[in-house]
């Protein structure tokens, strides 16, 4: 219980500095002070912050599952190319959004993008493409809450009651501190998780005694030495995932959050330190989740092994239902948890209890993006400002927190997880698929509203065709399953993870299909008016 | 001629990400416990962390925050 006492002082923390920010903000009547913290985050805030809203309950929990299933390419796979991707993307994009966000008064992208295109309804769609797919990640956020919660007090505090509290704090905070109130708690999340990785790396290296015996032990074993190099993966694979990152960029709670920088510079720190940021969180995260499959003491830990080798040797002769409760039996999203309880003092466990926490609770910004833009790309482009005021806009804001959180719960309560993980599994892709977007507005004068359109509804309807894919063909045991070959090409696969075309991830011909339909209908569509490229482009 | 050679100092990046020359390997195990593949991409990390140095040093884009400063001069004017 003593784990749970900490964390729950820990979210009696977070909630103080939700509404400390509060008191402290001079005009809480005011859209910008509210959703963008009065554009005034000083570098270190902003490094912090942005960082922490970035990284899910997925870093830590789901970066030493996939890690304890899929061995060391965890990490090339999903940190160092994001440690390349993300801060290239804050350089080239961030620091234009800023700059015209500053200039123009934008709150949202989607206002950028109606004043870059000269468009309104069109504008709109692009905002309901992008809620729907932000909407499961609220959800699992809360799911995750819940089961942290309950995991973490050894199961005292029940699923239904651990949502509900991280529901009713992250609400809380972003109900009250708004923009501000997000960063100031992320800021300090961020920090207690980084810590986290270096504490638990040394707590369970030392519990195990070392990690060279287990390393050279996992190497001894034909059925865990595949797990210290990268064998599981294929090439293309690990090449199709660099385009995962695009979508981070693209996600409207990191646009917008760009626009909350004091200065420009303040992009500085955040371009070079993000790296390193990577490296401290997600290092001994994925080296830990690794070595879980030598920790002989931990009893379920051996159940979830022995199930990945039931589905190795007799996977191809069972049923397909069969195959994915042998499935989710090996998921490993919880081993750091069960490293944790086994190894780490009661005091200790608790403290880093909290430090997951604090990444499962990532959910606040993207709660606060999606009340940000529904206030300003909806309720006050449709004249609600105008009529009402601008107090009532940040009071509609408030509101719409207290109904998107309340219903995430019932939606949490109700629906099974797999569905979610589904949707945030294919929402990456998605939002990779829209970066185009922001390109083509900032960099090419020849783009139009029409080449937007088209990029977006392709975004929309990919995403729903390859979620209906996975849904309706089940997942082979062993080997990719061809559903459509050409001239002995497969173009269209069944992976046991996913979807294969042409031996890639969906997202790589998502996006470049995404760029090319933005090219070609912008080509066969009239330019914007000279207005809108002289305030983008300067001189057209 | 300095950004033209940042694009291909990034790119470079980009490709040495692809490392397959250690895909199979686990060997040395640098420390004694960490697999060559691993250690790779914590060095590669490192080399992100350069180059991105780089970037904010020499490309800098800071025409960006003069033209926010120009516009706001306009309207105090």
């Amino acid at each position: 219980m003593i784990p749970a006492v900490v964390v729950f002082a820990y979210l009696g923390v977070v909630l103080y500095i939700g509404i400390f920010a509060f008191r402290k903000s001079r005009h809480r009547e005011e859209a910008e002070d509210y959703f963008l913290a009065n554009r005034s985050l000083g570098p270190y805030v902003f490094l912090f912050s942005l960082f922490g809203t970035n990284m899910t309950a997925f870093a830590i929990l789901g970066s030493s599952g996939h890690a304890f299933n899929n061995g060391i390419v965890t990490f090339g796979l999903m940190a160092s190319s994001s440690a390349l991707i993300i801060p290239l993307s804050l350089f080239l994009i961030g620091t234009r959004v800023w700059a015209l966000g500053k200039k123009y008064g934008f709150i949202t992208p989607v206002q950028m993008f109606r004043d870059r295109w000269e468009c309104s309804h069109i504008g709109t769609v692009i905002f309901v493409v992008q809620a729907a797919l932000l909407i499961p990640y609220i959800i699992i956020g809360v799911m995750g809450g819940g089961t942290a919660l309950s995991a973490i007090s050894g199961g005292r505090v029940p699923y239904w009651f651990g949502g509900a509290v991280v529901a009713m704090v992250v609400m809380s905070y972003v109900f009250f501190g708004g923009m501000r109130g997000t960063a100031w708690v992320n800021t300090f999340q961020t920090i207690l998780f980084l810590c986290f990785g270096a504490i638990a790396l040394i707590v369970i290296g030392i519990g195990m005694g070392g990690f060279q015996q287990s390393a050279e032990a996992l190497l001894g074993s034909p059925a865990t030495a595949p797990l210290m190099t990268r064998e599981r993966i294929s090439p293309l694979y690990f090449f199709s995932y660099t385009f995962i990152p695009l979508s981070s960029i693209a996600f409207p709670h990191i646009t917008i959050f760009c626009l909350t920088a004091r200065k420009m510079n303040q992009f500085k720190k955040t371009v070079v330190l993000y790296p390193v940021c990577m490296l401290a969180l997600w290092m001994p995260c994925v080296f830990l989740g690794v070595m879980a499959n030598r920790a002989a003491g931990v009893p379920k830990i051996q159940e979830k092994i022995e199930a990945r080798r039931a589905l190795a040797t007799e996977g191809p002769r069972l049923t397909a239902d069969e195959r994915d409760a042998l499935r989710s039996k090996t998921a490993g999203d919880d081993v750091l948890l069960l490293l944790l309880e086994r190894y780490a003092p009661l005091w200790l466990a608790g403290l880093l209890g909290a430090g997951i926490m604090a990444a499962v609770m990532a959910s606040d910004s993207q709660i606060l993006a999606l009340s940000t833009m529904f206030t300003e790309d909806v309720f006050a482009f449709y004249g609600g400002k105008k009529r009402f005021g601008e107090a009532a806009q940040v009071h509609t804001g408030r509101l719409f927190i207290v109904l998107i959180t309340i219903f995430a719960y019932a939606v949490a309560l109700r629906a099974p997880q797999n569905i979610f993980d589904l949707a945030v599994q294919y929402a990456f892709s998605g939002y990779s698929a829209l970066s185009p977007l922001l390109v083509a507005a900032l960099f090419w004068k020849r783009s139009t509203k029409w080449g937007a359109l088209a990029s977006t509804i392709w975004c929309a309807v990919s995403v729903a065709a390859v979620a209906l894919f996975q849904y309706l063909v089940p997942a082979p045991a062993g080997p990719p399953v061809a559903m459509w070959s050409v001239a002995g090409v497969d173009v269209l696969s069944r992976t046991a993870g996913g979807t294969a075309v042409f031996g890639l991830m969906p997202v790589v011909p998502m996006t470049i299909i995404s760029a090319l339909l933005l090219i070609l209908v912008s080509l066969l569509t009239s330019r914007p008016g000279q207005a809108a490229m002289r305030r983008y482009f300067h001189a057209v | 001629m300095k950004r033209a050679l940042l694009v291909i100092i990034v790119g470079v990046l980009y490709v040495l990400h692809q490392d397959f020359w250690f895909w199979r390997a686990a060997h040395p195990l640098v420390f004694g416990f960490l697999p060559v593949g691993l250690f790779y991409h914590a060095c590669y990390t490192v080399a992100t962390v350069l180059v991105m140095m780089l970037l904010v040093r020499i490309a800098w884009p800071s025409e960006l925050e003069e033209g926010v400063r120009d516009a706001a001069d306009r309207e105090d004017t």
